[in-house]
């Protein structure tokens, strides 16, 4: 699977770009311009490609997943469309605006959270969100603190120095910050990471309910395939740099003759393995390197 | 403007938090300049003792050491309120948010006072209590002195907080060493009359060399040189310029070169 467009599109097209196929009723009519729209998105460093001509869109009020193994490009991606990282070519736009030259116009429309990345440890939670509060301009902050940690079952730790924390707990405390400016936009990657199965169900029913009354776009990281067929309308699988599938959740299960998107993905990133070999990536003992290939490439998923 | 104030002011309250709550950070903010005056003070007072033309200009050493600590304390305290949302991995969720370069500039420039006015005061307290050398009694030359001192060390902090950006933590140690090398050519000890003449020149393009010229002028000549001053102002502007310039410079490089996404490493 070197390139998507070798493909039949999965799902009904607009304008070019596939556009997500929900077994669930449409959130929002299909002429909406998309929240988030990636158009041949390409990271080179030196030699090396990291992203090449990556293309989707997030519709608002959509959850869109981003898969692949490690090493897929994700994080470069996504770092694309949050401005952190210049494209070397092709555009991230999120809201209208090209972030890689006005980020700063859809900045205060959206957030993010992320695992790698931690708030000051030394703060606690309380002064932590005020501060986060106030960079982003919330009105009503007081309120909207409370409301938050009300929410996420933040009441016992909001005294405490975000450092002291678990990991669940931290993790709540990143989400509740993520949506401390009532997002348009989202961008999560892996949101329920640390967390139990019955705190990470709560959680994503309460980043559900936010989506439905905001009707907030996310974009969604993640390596639980579970969480992904739960919240996800679309996703996009990326290999070695570049899209190699998209589709509903449902709809790629059926048409790889899969019981769940876990055995999707494994499928594919085997595929991925072994093109990779054949394009000669793997030069001494084939048969043996491709055993390997497969193998890492399925663990990694 | 009032959202850019607010988010300045958040900045503010974030680094005032992080002082509050760590003792060890307080303490160091006392701890450096309080020795270094300790030391050089004795060094004075044993100094005092010879009938020397230096023993005579008393409070020179004191003052050039505590000018000095203005100059570095006031560009490490930039820089290090930088390094603490690289220390505590908290650049993306700025890099996220819409605080921009000119504000979190402006935060940094504000709690480098603050840690200034927390180290510098009680150490200028103890350098009268203990070795009779009273820094406010040389008058206007003070805030001058002051203000002159601080601009460039928040130009040099710029500039390190961009290199720091652009090539991750292993420049950090830029932050400890880079006030080294104008020590030499700054004249802080010394007159400029002491300099090869042809190092003479280039010690007239740093501004630190007219404030600590300023200060022999008052503790020797009993003369405060306005004039200095205000050359020193008008070359701290343009290298204040500078160094906000190539932080934005190195801020972009940074963001081409994916370095934003591997920080802390």
């Amino acid at each position: 699977m070197d390139n998507i467009e070798a493909f039949e599109p999965a799902g009904p097209q607009q304008n070019g770009m596939l556009v997500p196929v929900t077994t669930r009723p449409p959130l929002v009519a299909p002429s909406a311009p998309p929240a988030i729209l990636v158009e041949n998105l390409t990271k080179t460093y030196g030699a090396n490609t990291a992203v090449k001509d990556v293309s989707f869109s997030v519709p608002p009020g959509a959850t869109v997943g981003l898969l692949g193994g490690n090493g897929a490009g994700k994080t470069t991606t996504i770092a694309m469309i949050m401005g952190l990282v210049i494209p070397t070519s092709g555009r991230a736009t999120v809201l209208g605006h090209d972030m890689a030259r006005e980020r700063y116009r859809a900045l205060g429309r959206m957030n993010f959270e992320s695992p790698y990345v931690a708030m000051p440890a030394k703060l606690t939670v309380r002064e932590n969100l005020e501060v986060f509060g106030r960079l982003y301009g919330v009105k009503g902050l007081r309120a909207r603190i409370s409301q938050l940690v009300e929410e996420f079952d933040l009441g016992d730790v909001l005294g405490r120095a975000t450092g002291s924390l678990s990991a669940g707990q931290k993790t709540r405390v990143s989400i509740a910050k993520a949506l401390l400016n009532d997002p348009e936009v989202l961008l999560l990657d892996e949101p329920t990471a640390s967390l139990d199965p019955d705190r990470a169900e709560w959680v994503r029913a309460s980043l559900q309910a936010y989506q439905r009354r905001r009707n907030a776009s996310i974009l969604l990281s993640s390596h639980n395939m579970f969480e992904v067929e739960a919240m996800c309308n679309f996703v996009v699988i990326m290999s070695y740099g570049h899209v190699v599938e998209t589709g509903a959740p449902a709809e790629l299960i059926r048409r790889y003759g899969c019981e769940s998107l876990d055995e999707v993905f494994m499928v594919i990133a085997r595929e991925e393995g072994e093109e990779a070999w054949y394009e000669g990536e793997r030069s001494e003992e084939p048969e043996q390197e491709q055993t390997t290939q497969t193998s890492v490439v399925a663990s990694a998923a | 403007m009032g959202n850019s104030l607010a988010r300045v002011a958040a900045m503010t309250l974030r680094y005032w938090y992080l002082l509050r709550a760590s003792w060890p950070r307080l303490l160091e903010a006392l701890y450096w300049p309080t020795m270094t005056m300790l030391v050089w003070g004795f060094l004075q007072l044993y100094l005092s003792q010879d009938r020397s033309s230096l023993a005579g200009a008393a409070g020179l050493l004191l003052g050039a050491v505590l000018l000095w600590d203005i100059l570095f304390r006031g560009q490490l305290g930039f820089t290090f309120s930088f390094l603490e949302e690289i220390w505590s991995r908290n650049l993306a969720n700025l890099m996220m948010s819409p605080l921009r370069p000119a504000e979190l500039a402006l935060s940094l420039m504000v709690m480098s006072f603050v840690r200034l006015v927390i180290g510098t005061i009680p150490v200028t307290i103890l350098a009268a209590l203990i070795f009779g050398f009273n820094i406010y009694g040389l008058g206007l030359g003070v805030g001058a002195f002051f203000g002159n001192l601080v601009l460039t060390g928040w130009a040099l902090g710029l500039v390190v907080c961009g290199v720091v950006l652009r090539n991750g933590l292993g420049a950090e140690s830029l932050a400890y060493s880079i006030m080294i090398v104008l020590l030499p050519v700054s004249c802080v000890y010394y007159p400029v009359s002491i300099l090869p003449a042809w190092l003479q020149p280039l010690s007239w393009t740093i501004p630190p060399t007219y404030v600590f010229e300023g200060l022999r002028s008052i503790l020797l000549d009993h003369q405060f040189r306005a004039d200095l001053m205000l050359e020193c102002l008008a070359l701290n502007l343009v290298y204040l310029a500078l160094g906000f310039a190539s932080f934005l410079l190195l801020l972009r490089s940074g963001r081409r070169n994916g370095a934003l996404l591997t920080m802390g490493e």
